[in-house]
């Protein structure tokens, strides 16, 4: 069993290699660059530093998003056409999954966002029960201020992870006080390992059709479908 | 002589048509797959980036798939993987290109990234072979350019548009028509209904330039409608068609013409998705007709829209004379022809 993991949805770049039950090698940045000129040389780096042939690989495991689009679609593509080309399966995780992973010994909830914008955030909810991550919320796209009102309501810890910590710590704590926690930053980073664990037991997407997750429609189509309701 | 078969996939994303195609020894179409998602677009009067971005993700591994399977080919048996680098928008040109460096690593095969207008003027070699020097009209939604080969994989634009392409000026004046989405072929339907009879500019340029300018145009035509009107006249829009097709293809013939004479070129080629155009076709005709010497070439019109068999086409050409992209190629979406 040798599992590729992919993650570009955001400015990390992560890729992992897993073997077994051991993951073999973790390779991550958190920079504004390309993805699109890195991934590919991150992956054959990795690889070629693991042994690993991509005819050894026996599943590829994808951030599907939400995130940058175009940072969500460079992996997925690359995600796909591996999968299909090599005739072996393919599984999405979410990508704010692969950041609550990070709070697993935390005792609460977890809520993994990254900035989307004008006070906006992508996040849900999640919690580690009997060593397993549940989804409590789902992944969702909302004004970080709402979010935090939603969370207050729950009355009960929640451990905050991202790297967009700078733009909405001040919300969060001053919604949740001390319910409130923050991780450390050297948690802000989306781990490809943990991607790659999440993934490794999901059951197989349809390769062809798979897509990102991007929560948004598109701007135009969303204007588009308003002005179809207000016709009708 | 034994020669071995060269067997190239093409992969085309630029905008809004997912393509795959296999080409053998860089003339013969094996498979020429095209998802078009006009149908998504059409209700947006235009292609909306993002949503076309989406669409290829969704189509990209179907359509490759097709391509090999029409074929008959399998991935190992491909001796290269041409993509389109660029120009085109950018988000659409990166699906192809990371299904191609993917493809390309997973299997360990060469890759070659493409200019898509080289693309579209190879069309041309999946009819006939290329004899030098040529030149070679190409027109599009995006592009109107007047390119010199002396050689192969050797391009010099001699002349290109100033403002607006023609298929561009073709779209906005249909919308001003309130033809439907995409305007060229409907504005070159009617103008065949119609008589040239309204007086509209033709923008020459300086004496000897083979550049284009096609805003005035446009711009004419939206004032003399908007003048008729007040005026309470009506100008039928076949005739308005017409006048506007036979001014655009008269500035691309002329220029055409006098550009295969000063350079003495054996062919010209005419590429890209306006060559659809009969207006353009019937007039290219006519003209070369006095000149025997040269040999006019138009492809068929499933050549001459976006396909990735012309991008297949370059891509053979370049790999035989040696050139490899890298696994760190990137999409450039204002990539120059000459580079
Ligand atoms: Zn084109």
């Amino acid at each position: 069993m040798n599992i590729l993991a992919i993650d570009t949805s955001n400015d990390v770049l992560g890729i992992a290699l897993l073997s077994k039950d051991q993951v073999i090698g973790e390779y991550i940045t958190n920079l504004k660059k390309n993805h699109s000129v890195r991934v590919m040389p991150a992956i054959e780096q990795l690889m070629k530093d693991c042994g690993i042939e991509p005819s050894a690989l026996t599943k590829i495991v994808v951030a599907k998003g939400p995130g940058s689009y175009t940072g969500v679609r460079i992996g997925v593509t690359i995600a796909k056409t591996m999968a299909w080309s090599l005739g072996i399966p393919l599984s999405g995780v979410s990508s704010l999954a692969v950041s609550a992973a990070t709070g697993r010994y935390f005792d609460g909830y977890i809520s993994p966002f990254f900035d989307a914008r004008r006070g906006l955030v992508y996040t849900g909810l999640y919690r580690f029960v009997d060593g397993e991550l549940q989804n409590v919320k789902q992944d969702t796209n909302m004004l970080a201020k709402e979010w935090a009102e939603q969370l207050r309501d729950l009355e009960k810890p929640v451990l905050f992870i991202g790297n967009a910590m700078h733009v909405h710590e001040e919300t969060f704590r001053s919604a949740l006080g001390t319910m409130a926690v923050m991780a450390d930053p050297a948690e802000y980073n989306p781990r490809p390992g943990e991607l790659g664990r999440l993934g490794m037991n999901m059951p197989p997407e349809d390769v062809h059709s798979f897509a990102p997750n991007y929560i948004r429609l598109v701007e135009a189509e969303a204007k588009w479908l308003e002005k179809q309701g207000r016709e009708s | 002589m034994n020669e071995k078969e060269l067997l190239v996939l093409g992969i085309e994303t630029s905008c809004d048509e997912t393509a795959a195609a296999v080409i053998k020894n860089g003339t013969e179409i094996l498979s020429n797959a095209v998802a078009s998602q006009i149908e998504s677009h059409k209700r947006f009067g235009g292609v909306v980036p993002e949503l076309a971005s989406r669409h290829h993700v969704e189509q990209i591994t179907i359509v490759i798939e097709e391509a090999l399977k029409q074929a008959g080919v399998s991935i190992k048996e491909l001796d290269a993987i041409a993509v389109t680098e660029g120009p085109g928008l950018v988000g659409a040109l990166l699906v192809g290109v990371n299904a191609a460096k993917a493809l390309a690593f997973a299997h360990g095969i060469p890759l070659v990234g493409v200019h898509h207008i080289a693309g579209h003027i190879y069309a041309n070699r999946l009819l006939t072979e290329m004899k030098f020097p040529l030149l070679s009209l190409v027109v599009s939604g995006g592009h109107t350019e007047l390119v010199y080969m002396e050689s192969h994989g050797s391009f010099q634009v001699i002349g290109e548009t100033r403002d607006d392409a023609a298929g561009e000026a073709y779209d906005k004046v249909a919308r001003t028509l309130k033809l439907p989405y995409p305007g060229g072929p409907h504005i070159d339907r009617l103008a065949h209904e119609g008589e040239p009879n309204v007086d509209l500019p033709r923008a020459w340029l300086e004496e000897g330039s083979y550049d284009f300018s096609f805003s005035g145009l446009k711009s004419a035509v939206i004032n003399t409608l908007h003048n008729a009107e007040q005026r309470g006249e009506t100008i039928l829009p076949e005739n308005m068609a017409a006048s506007f097709q036979q001014s655009v293809v008269d500035v691309l013939t002329e220029k055409t013409v006098r550009a295969a004479k000063e350079f003495n070129v054996k062919q010209v080629l005419l590429a890209g998705g306006v060559a659809a155009n009969k207006g353009l076709r019937a007039s290219l005709e006519d003209s070369f007709q006095e000149l025997p010497d040269i040999q006019l070439v138009i492809p068929p019109i499933h050549l001459c829209t976006d396909n990735a068999a012309m991008i297949a086409a370059v891509g053979s050409v370049l790999y035989e004379q040696g050139k490899r992209s890298s696994i760190d190629m990137n999409a450039h979406p204002g990539m120059d022809l000459g580079s």
